[in-house]
């Protein structure tokens, strides 16, 4: 059994903001570009639904320049592992291809897988209709009707203002935006935006959009509360604690990049993010990274090191360098964000001793607390060892417990048998001819 | 007006407009959960982008599907939770 092949000079996996970007730079080279996403469709989480009318002015035109340039992009298709440096495996997850395995190759890979949104374990957290903040959007964005629902929108980070916005824009009633920094940081956040003009509009936009709507400062939920499915969600700020009715609680306390891709190719990781030098390389020589994996930083960071991981990847160096400066003044902005929405200790303590942690093998927070490590831990009662994959309760255990996840094995997204079967006669094929060659 | 496609969940025949996914096709219809968790709670989607597997479903008898990240399809099979073997 053999995979089927397909080779390129420079491949993107990820067709967010930064990988568009990335792709549409390196093709300006004439090389042979290859662009990946697990979605069937480009845009990423923030540029999603891009062919409506309200896309923003730079989706549009990087979506133009994506379409017009020579670029092969590959839709619902996810990496499950590597074979060696240049040699990846991917799977197909559209329902028409479904299962199929291609072994891509490539000369640079340039990785802008992005990032998912932190969920803290908090009592009904996983009651029906408790949601990502950007998850909710998501839905609305893929088809689910909001107009008239109650919805309250919680967590942490700029991303709950977009989302109320958006979600008022398609007919929802949004009661409350809690957000869980203090006042004082996010004021100081709000006035720094007065030197970015075009953050500023955005600003001044979502304000409008979202008048009437109370933003509560200081202010997280305490417990959602239903049985089959959400009814009213548990407030707090300072000493005061209340109940909210509403249908929907979108709640996202702030983003965590997606590593493990770049963790499986032993990229060097620093804080949580892929550590890049100024012209977006890894540790590893030809593979570089962009976006939200090296640090979150919005939109326009992630943009502008898609196109200096693109020109630096197609041996376009002296542009990327022009970028520089606008880099800088960028990244200022990313380590503001991360301090404004840094979070506070009282979330740690959220979860009782019977909230479940890992939703996948359904684990409470009494079975893991006792054990010293994430790996203690997965071996005892299983969890992170669920579909999927420890991507959403590793970080709320690192949060919570200060645990460090390691141990990232292939393949890093659920494969079925067959995939497995195709990218393990991938292997056997290699070594073959490797033995072959050595004779 | 959009194009609608027509689509069956839990055997029930409906249409959406195209552009819709799988998991926005099943909560159309009014349900919340899309499967049981292993101790036997409902659960709903959380992330919206593939990541988190709780709005797993059989679309086209295939089982495991995650529903955010598959478009509905003209004829698409969506089946959920204890639907499955209906």
């Amino acid at each position: 059994m053999t995979s089927r092949r397909a080779s390129f000079d420079t491949l993107v996996v990820g067709a967010g903001p930064a990988g568009i970007a990335a792709a549409c730079c390196a093709a300006e080279s004439g090389a042979r570009v290859g662009v990946l996403d697990n979605n069937p469709r480009a845009g990423g989480q923030i540029w999603r639904g891009h062919e409506r009318s309200d896309a923003s002015p730079d989706a549009r035109r990087w979506f133009g320049k994506f379409t017009a340039a020579k670029i092969d992009f590959l839709p619902s298709t996810e990496v499950i592992d590597q074979l060696e440096n240049g040699r990846l495996i991917v799977q197909s997850i559209d329902a028409s291809s479904i299962d199929e395995v291609r072994e891509l190759t490539y000369k640079n890979l340039i990785l802008s897988t992005g990032a998912r949104e932190l969920f803290l374990p908090f009592p009904g957290w996983t009651l029906p209709n408790v949601m990502g903040a950007g998850g909710l959007q998501a839905l609305v964005k893929c088809g689910l009707p909001i107009g008239g629902k109650k919805v309250i929108v919680a967590g942490s980070g700029p991303l709950l203002l977009a989302v109320a916005a958006h979600l008022r824009e398609h007919g929802a009633d949004v009661r409350l935006i809690a957000e869980q920094a203090p006042w004082h940081r996010v004021a100081r956040f709000g006035m720094s935006l007065a030197f970015e003009k075009t953050k500023l509009a955005q600003a001044f936009a979502i304000r409008r959009q979202l008048s009437g709507v109370p933003y509560k400062t200081s202010c997280w939920p305490l417990r959602a509360n239903g049985e089959e499915k959400l009814e009213s969600v548990t407030l707090r700020t300072g000493d005061r604690t209340w109940q909210e009715p509403c249908d929907y609680l979108a709640c996202g306390f702030h983003l965590v990049p997606n590593t493990e891709l770049p963790a499986l190719l032993r990229c060097d990781l620093r804080a949580g993010f892929v550590r890049v030098d100024q012209s977006q390389r890894t540790s590893i020589p030809n593979i570089f990274a962009a976006g939200e994996l090296t640090s979150i930083g919005g939109v326009d960071l992630s943009i502008l090191e898609g196109q200096i991981a693109g020109y630096g990847a197609s041996g376009q160096s002296a542009r990327a360098a022009q970028l520089a400066p606008q880099k800088r003044r960028l990244d200022r902005f990313a380590a503001l964000l991360r301090e404004t929405f840094s979070l506070r200790d009282e979330l740690r303590s959220l979860a009782d001793a019977e909230t479940v942690v890992c939703r996948c093998e359904d684990v409470t927070v009494s079975r893991i607390r006792h054990h010293l490590s994430w790996r203690a831990s997965k071996l005892h009662t299983r969890c992170g060892m669920g579909p999927c994959q420890g991507r959403i309760c590793g970080p709320a255990t690192e949060f919570l417990l200060g645990w460090k996840l390691d141990s990232i094995r292939p393949p890093i997204f659920a494969a079925s048998l067959q995939s497995l079967a195709v990218a393990a006669a991938a292997r056997t094929e290699e070594d073959l001819m490797l033995n072959e060659e050595s004779r | 007006m959009p194009d609608v496609i027509s689509i069956t969940v839990n055997g029930a025949s409906i249409t959406v407009p195209l552009g819709t996914t799988a998991l926005a096709a099943i909560l159309s219809t009014g349900a919340s959960s899309v499967r049981r968790s292993v101790s036997g709670a409902p659960r709903g989607p959380l992330c919206g982008m593939g990541v988190c597997f709780e709005c797993r479903a059989t679309v086209n008898h295939r089982p495991h599907s995650r529903t955010c990240e598959t478009l509905c399809a003209p004829g698409m099979d969506i089946r959920t939770g204890d639907h499955v073997n209906d």
